[in-house]
């Protein structure tokens, strides 16, 4: 139920992210979702791509350092609060969330969220047990609403 | 001139033959004794010295003097983090002090001058040698040290200084933070610069005279000889004076070490004359020069050097500190585990030298945290720190973005001289 997350590693100048957009634009992968960290030298672009297979060949080939790792996407309701009773979930857990962001799209009145988790397996176990929808990767990769 | 060089080679050679080892083997393994040297032109059949040797010998294997005689110990950095230890007996200190005392007379500075020395005081012979120098001279001295620029502008214009020593880029940087407080340094009663421990360019003379409203005068020594005060320059400017009673000056190719004609340009190798606790034969620099056998204007009869332009190997001078490549490669594989690509970028900013390691991020370090990158530049960093002794920056940058040719990545990228 993981979502593969490509990371990507970029200096913090100006022109440094058309490259890898124009590249995956090239070879007619859609990015779902990204974001953008950055610090005053260097910035890491986190995608959510339709194929991340061949995005990360792709960027590897091109002399980028790519970094995949498996995040949670996860529906939360599109409405006041929703998001705070998602996290009541992981409250005095233990589990810390990395980070997050999310997709322009959602799935009816819910939006759809990526969650880095420390513990991705704990995370996804409460989430379950709670009954909350995570979403699988076909459905985040195809873009399924 | 050359009789007193001759008796005093002789005096050396025999010295580090009787009492160190190293200096003993090597004229063994050549068939040699001290009663080969009949004349200066036989300097030519004795082994170099190298900075490798001083190493090897960590901590006193090359002293010729029993500890009860070495008043005195300084260090510098080597290639490997261990420094390289000198030794001076009192004899040493007084022809050192002597050597630094004509140095600064060179300069114009005399006994009713105010000297400023911004030289690191410690283990640096620059700030020990220029401090006794002075004071021999009948100089007042201000032992300052480096650092604190506020409070060195404060006090050069309350004392009413008239003379400082430091590094030609620490003296840049003290100009415009001058500027920065309001300070105009031309204004002040400042009339002399003496600068050594790095190279400076003419350029930057005519700056610093400009900007400072001083004369700028290079001196020229390393602690392997003696510290500074080995040469020096007159009111001339033009090449420096070699202290050649005491320091004797050879040029040779830096590859095959054969001795050149005079006036040739080359590696130049100094055999120190009079240093009892530590003699140095034929010690090869590493800095490229040549000597001016044509008389000076200024009278004295000793030879002059050219300005030291550049080095025969890798090694940084960054404000006063050698660092080598091969440091900043030990303690980069000191983190990482392998050696990434890196680069060294030298700049000058505000007048001071500054050193940028760019280190090439490499699949096995890369996360997609923030916290665990910025966790590796703090290790590099510190790594950096710990093992050259001065703060530099470090740059991860983007695999391939680091120029290589022929395979090998050029290291050292040094745009201090373009400023």
């Amino acid at each position: 139920m993981k979502i593969h997350q490509l990371s990507l590693f970029l200096e913090n100048q100006p022109g440094q992210m058309i490259e890898p957009c124009r590249l995956l634009a090239g070879a007619a992968i859609d990015i779902r979702s990204l974001s953008l960290a950055d610090t005053r030298q260097f910035g890491i672009l986190r995608m959510i791509v339709s194929d991340w297979k061949v995005a990360a060949e792709l960027l590897e080939s091109k002399g980028y350092v790519v970094n995949v790792t498996e995040v949670v996407a996860i529906e939360v309701e599109d409405r006041p609060g929703g998001l705070a009773e998602l996290m009541t979930l992981f409250e005095n857990s233990g589990i810390n969330i990395e980070y997050m962001y999310a997709f322009p799209f959602g799935r009816g009145n819910r939006a759809v969220m990526i969650f880095r988790f420390d513990q991705p397996d704990a995370a996804i176990e409460r989430l379950r047990a709670a009954g909350i929808n995570v979403v699988g990767g076909v459905d985040v990769y195809n873009r399924v609403s | 001139m050359k009789s007193l060089q001759l008796d005093r080679l002789r005096g050396v050679v025999e010295r580090a033959f009787d009492n160190v080892e190293l200096f003993r083997t090597r004229l063994n393994e050549r068939g040699l004794t001290p009663a080969d040297i009949r004349g200066l032109e036989d300097i030519a059949k004795l082994p170099f010295t190298v900075k490798t040797d001083l190493r090897d010998t960590y901590p006193f294997g090359l002293f010729a003097s029993p500890m009860a005689e070495v008043v005195r110990l300084h260090a510098s950095s080597g290639t490997t983090g261990k420094p390289i230890v000198v030794a001076y007996t009192q004899e040493d200190v007084d022809v050192w002090t002597n050597a630094m005392v004509r140095s600064l007379a060179s300069c114009g500075i005399t006994h009713g001058d105010i000297v400023q020395n911004a030289y690191g005081y410690g283990l640096f012979t620059g700030g020990l040698g220029a401090h006794y120098g002075a004071e021999a001279l009948g100089a007042t001295v201000v032992p300052i040290s480096g650092g604190n620029t506020e409070r060195q502008i404060m006090l050069m214009k309350d004392f009413k200084v008239t003379a400082i020593c430091c590094t030609p880029s620490y003296f840049i940087h003290l100009l415009e933070r001058a500027g920065e407080l309001g300070v105009d340094v031309r204004e002040l009663p400042l009339r002399a610069g003496v600068f050594g421990a790095e190279p400076w360019t003419e350029s930057m003379r005519r700056h610093i005279e400009t900007a400072g409203g001083i004369k700028a005068y290079d001196i020229y020594g390393l602690s392997e000889i003696i510290g500074p005060g080995v040469a020096v320059e007159c009111w001339a400017q033009n090449g420096l004076h070699v202290f050649e009673d005491h320091f004797f000056p050879e040029i040779v190719d830096p590859v095959s070490g054969e001795p050149l004609a005079e006036g040739c340009e080359g590696e130049l190798v100094i055999t120190t004359l009079s240093k009892k606790a530590m003699p140095m034969i034929r010690y090869r620099t590493r800095d490229i020069t040549s000597l001016v056998p044509e008389p000076c204007p200024c009278g004295r009869t000793i030879r002059r050097m050219r300005r030291i332009g550049r080095r025969s190997d890798d090694m940084i001078i960054l404000r006063g500190i050698n660092v080598f490549p091969s440091q900043i490669e030990g303690a980069l594989l000191a983190v990482e585990g392998t050696l990434p690509h890196y680069q060294i970028v030298l700049s000058r900013e505000k007048g001071l030298d500054q050193m940028e390691v760019q280190v090439e991020v490499t699949p096995e370090v890369f996360s997609d945290q923030i916290g665990a990158l910025e966790k590796l530049h703090d290790k590099l960093t510190h790594s950096l720190d710990h093992t050259l002794g001065l703060r530099v920056a470090v740059r991860l940058v983007k695999p391939q973005t680091i120029q290589r040719s022929e395979g090998k990545a050029k290291r050292v990228i040094d745009r201090r001289n373009l400023v």
